[in-house]
């Protein structure tokens, strides 16, 4: 009872036959990384392996990847469970039916932020790299004090040729409300 | 390509964050006669928008690959995080011709192309298979003989193992030995292998914060006197969280958290000051403290 109590609410709920949908399993496995969605036996391998799963109760690579399998796309998206993989490929280097576990979970990540669902560290990094080049803003002072430290400038992050690259690129369009730090 | 003449790929979190690691390593490799050329520019290597856009990585790290093309030299990285994702997307985008098109389509804007013609290793790669162990062991002239270590490898430096083939992700050896080589000894400890915790910071500090405080007590359990590093997200985890994990769950460590090149370069004779020691945030003195120690009986 405990362990049930303890789902996310995307788990929690009744399933109801009208909200799956029975494609989009196919429409992932065209999608580089996702190719070996319909592998999976269900093992547990990869949850049991999980770093992340040892300190929480939310996090279950097995579960999303039935879940997928099953058509709960809306589930999957919006949980935001999704966002707690480490992306330390322990999974994918240990699942006997190669999955590539963690690729699958990117996959479903990438969906989730064309939609908008994505947390906001995410977006601060975006912001510093069509501003800067760099994924964090480097502050002008640690800037300067490279050269007293006896190093070399820092070559220059070129984010108008960054701008430039990323043209029509989907995640750097309008976005809607960011999922919030779990601490917060 | 020349194997001691390397073109430097910074990434963002080291000049961010962990000046003491570029340090480091810079002062260890001058010695060990690697010469070291700057990029003209650079920019993300694209790992951190992975989970958010697979094509904005693709792009991204072509486009720094593409960078070093034209300067016709093979890239060195200090972050494990920059040297798996310039090497897969090498990989992926030299197999793969409709990703290619994809990403040349859009490197075409800033007048790039991507071709497929350098490599990428990091720092503990460079050491093991360019310079050798060997070499490392003449240059040690302060052998660190008083010192018990642990060691702390980074998952992007072995995982996924189909694009690291140069040690063994689930028992690896390089670190242990390159440890070694300095006089040091390297303990084993439980889930050794295991993930640092730095890439939930900011999704879920709780869950981040408790892998470092689990890595931690094994460290302990073993009376590690330091935690070696070889990564700039992994040691900004340790260093910087140490003393928040010790508060928040009511811990005591007081382990110092110390770059690779740190350790190599005490044993070379290099002084703390020029090792960027001060800039630690767990204080490495009894660390100094040993090493020195160690070479005066040496003398």
């Amino acid at each position: 009872m405990a362990e049930q109590a303890a789902k996310p609410s995307s788990q929690k709920e009744p399933i109801k036959a009208s909200e799956l949908d029975p494609k989009w399993k196919y429409e992932l496995q065209k999608l580089h990384g996702a190719e070996g969605l319909m592998r999976c036996f269900q093992c547990g391998t990869c949850t049991s392996d999980c770093p992340v799963a040892r300190f929480t109760d939310n996090y279950r690579p097995r579960t999303l990847i039935h879940m997928a399998q099953l058509g709960l796309k809306d589930r999957v998206l919006k949980s935001d469970t999704l966002w707690l993989c480490s992306a330390c490929f322990t999974c994918t280097d240990r699942c006997p039916q190669d999955v590539e576990v963690a690729s699958v979970i990117r996959v479903f990540r990438n969906q989730a932020a064309e939609s908008g669902c994505v947390p906001q560290v995410f977006r601060d990094q975006a912001q510093s790299l069509i501003e800067t080049g760099y994924a964090f803003k480097i502050p002008e002072l640690r800037l300067k004090k490279r050269e007293s430290q006896g190093l070399p400038p820092l070559p220059k992050g070129n984010p108008e040729s960054v701008r430039k690259v990323l043209k029509g690129v989907k995640f750097f369009e309008p976005k809607q409300e960011p999922i919030p730090n779990e601490q917060q | 390509m020349n194997s001691n003449r390397y073109l430097i790929f910074l990434g963002c979190s080291t000049p961010y964050r962990v000046s003491s690691y570029e340090i480091s390593s810079r002062k260890v490799l001058a010695k060990l006669g690697v010469e070291l050329v700057e990029m003209p520019e650079f920019n993300c290597c694209g790992l951190p928008f992975d989970p958010v856009s697979h094509e904005t990585m693709l792009i991204l790290a072509a486009k720094n690959l593409a960078l070093a093309e034209k300067e016709g030299l093979n890239i060195l990285t200090l972050c494990p995080g920059c040297a798996g994702t310039l090497r897969k997307v090498n990989r992926i985008l030299k197999e793969d011709k409709t990703q290619r098109d994809m990403v040349n389509s859009h490197l075409k804007e800033a007048d790039l192309e991507f071709k497929g013609t350098v490599e990428t290793k990091h720092l503990l790669q460079l050491l093991k298979e360019d310079v050798g162990i060997e070499k490392i062991k003449a240059s040690v002239t302060n052998p660190l003989t008083a010192l018990k270590v642990a060691e702390h490898n980074g998952c992007h430096l072995l995982r996924p193992k189909e694009y690291f083939d140069f040690d063994d992700p689930e028992d690896p050896e390089t670190l242990n030995a390159l440890i070694e080589a300095t006089g040091a000894t390297c303990l084993d400890y439980i889930d050794e292998t295991e993930c640092c915790g730095a890439p939930s910071v900011g999704v879920s500090d709780k869950v981040a914060l408790q892998l470092a405080r689990d890595k931690l007590n094994h460290i302990k359990m073993v009376d590690a006197q330091a935690l070696i590093t070889v990564c700039p997200f992994c040691h900004i985890m340790y260093d910087t969280n140490e003393l928040r994990i010790e508060k928040t769950f009511n811990e005591v460590y007081g382990i110092p958290i110390i770059h690779y090149p740190q350790l190599l370069g005490l044993a070379m004779g290099l002084t703390p000051e020029e090792l960027a020691f001060g800039d630690l945030r767990v204080n490495p003195q009894k660390v100094i403290n040993l090493a020195q120690g160690a070479h005066i009986n040496h003398e």
